[in-house]
């Protein structure tokens, strides 16, 4: 892998820019796309990669953040249908080598693993921390009996 | 037939009107719940209220029966996913999505869904019907396949006085008839077309706009 990576970030709600930022911070060439400049205000003043301000399921604005050079592409929206599609465009039309999209429904996220899309579901995830936090906290019961 | 259309207003209306005219069995899903209301009222379809790219959704409105899924809603990742979830989850033979951006179209196909554009073809209507004062009819059969044209010969087409046989067609053009003074004549290639013919031309798309030069002329 190369040491600073070329990611584009669509979406730059909460998720988006802390990744945005955290990355750029790190010293990787970030560029954040968000249909709405609003949301450009959650990066930090330090943020030294782009921004594109556009609706990142029109191919001409992917084409303007250079999709092409792509090493990352991450889709955060809060829509699971916006970032599946442009995960999908950048995956298999952009052949983008590392895609991952969030994706709210469970449901969801099966079919996309079958396209041969990753997917992050913070339903699952956070389900599964409940239960573990569950199960621990019934082994450390078992430990004080 | 059991056929799916996500999406609202008035173009699902009458989409549904036409196609429960012709016996098939619709089912409209739609996400705002008054809507609903109001299509169940005026239709003789079953209206589902829901999210069509929801997979539970799309089972209550019994896609896995459904023959065709038409995916018309304003938002084109919606309708690339709604067409998706039925093609690959629901087994539907027939998935259309419309692609409301001209340029997702062709996005849509590589991803393996059919698509089409509304900008697309009015502007190819406009094109081929308005610019274009001779050519007097256009019917795309074959679903679009095949243009059959009607072009008014008038005293600046680059044909009239000519054999047939010497008018060089594209390969895939074919003049099926020639309408002069009324009267239809299945042109053969030593017979000459004249000012005032109306001919009859059966071509691909890919060529059409070729064949249209052919026989009116390089003109705006």
């Amino acid at each position: 892998m190369k040491n600073s990576l070329y990611i584009i970030i669509v979406g730059c709600g909460r998720l988006g820019s802390y990744l945005a930022n955290q990355l750029s911070r790190v010293g990787h060439s970030v560029v954040v796309i968000d249909a709405d400049e609003q949301t450009f205000h959650n990066l930090s003043p330090d943020f030294s990669g782009f921004r594109v301000e556009g609706d990142a399921t029109r191919i001409a604005v992917l084409k303007e953040a250079k999709l092409k050079q792509a090493d990352v592409f991450f889709a955060t929206t809060h829509w699971d249908n916006v970032n599946l599609m442009v995960a999908q465009i950048a995956r298999k039309l952009f052949h983008v080598p590392h895609v991952l999209a969030r994706v709210y429904d469970p449901h969801r996220e099966e079919m996309y693993n079958q396209l041969g899309i990753e997917t992050i579901c913070p339903t699952s995830v956070a389900a599964e921390m409940f239960l573990l936090a569950v199960a621990s906290g019934r082994a450390e019961e078992g430990k004080e009996k | 037939m059991k056929v799916l259309i996500v999406g609202s207003g008035k173009t699902v209306y009458f989409l549904c009107k036409s196609f429960t005219a012709k016996g098939y069995e619709v089912v409209i899903i739609n996400r705002d719940h008054q809507e609903c209301v109001q299509l169940a009222r005026d239709l003789s379809a079953t209206v589902v209220c829901g999210d069509g790219s929801d997979a539970d959704t799309l089972e209550d409105a019994g896609a896995m029966y459904a023959e065709a899924m038409l995916a018309i809603t304003p938002n084109d990742q919606d309708n690339l996913i709604i067409c998706q979830l039925a093609a690959i989850q629901f087994c539907v033979p027939r998935a259309l999505a419309l692609a409301n951006d001209p340029e997702n179209a062709e996005v849509f196909q590589e991803l393996g869904i059919s698509a089409f554009s509304t900008t697309h073809i009015i502007g190819n209507l406009i094109e081929q019907r308005a610019s274009l004062e001779q050519v007097i009819n256009l019917l795309p059969v074959g679903e679009g396949r095949v243009n059959v044209t009607e072009i008014h010969l008038d005293e600046a087409s680059p044909v009239a006085g000519s054999a047939l046989s010497e008018v060089t067609l594209p390969k895939s053009a074919l003049v099926a008839v020639v309408i002069r003074e009324n009267k239809p004549i299945i042109p053969r290639g030593d017979d000459r077309l004249l000012e005032g013919d109306r001919v009859v031309i059966i071509s691909l798309p890919e060529n059409h706009g070729q064949v249209l030069k052919i026989f009116t002329g390089n003109r705006k």
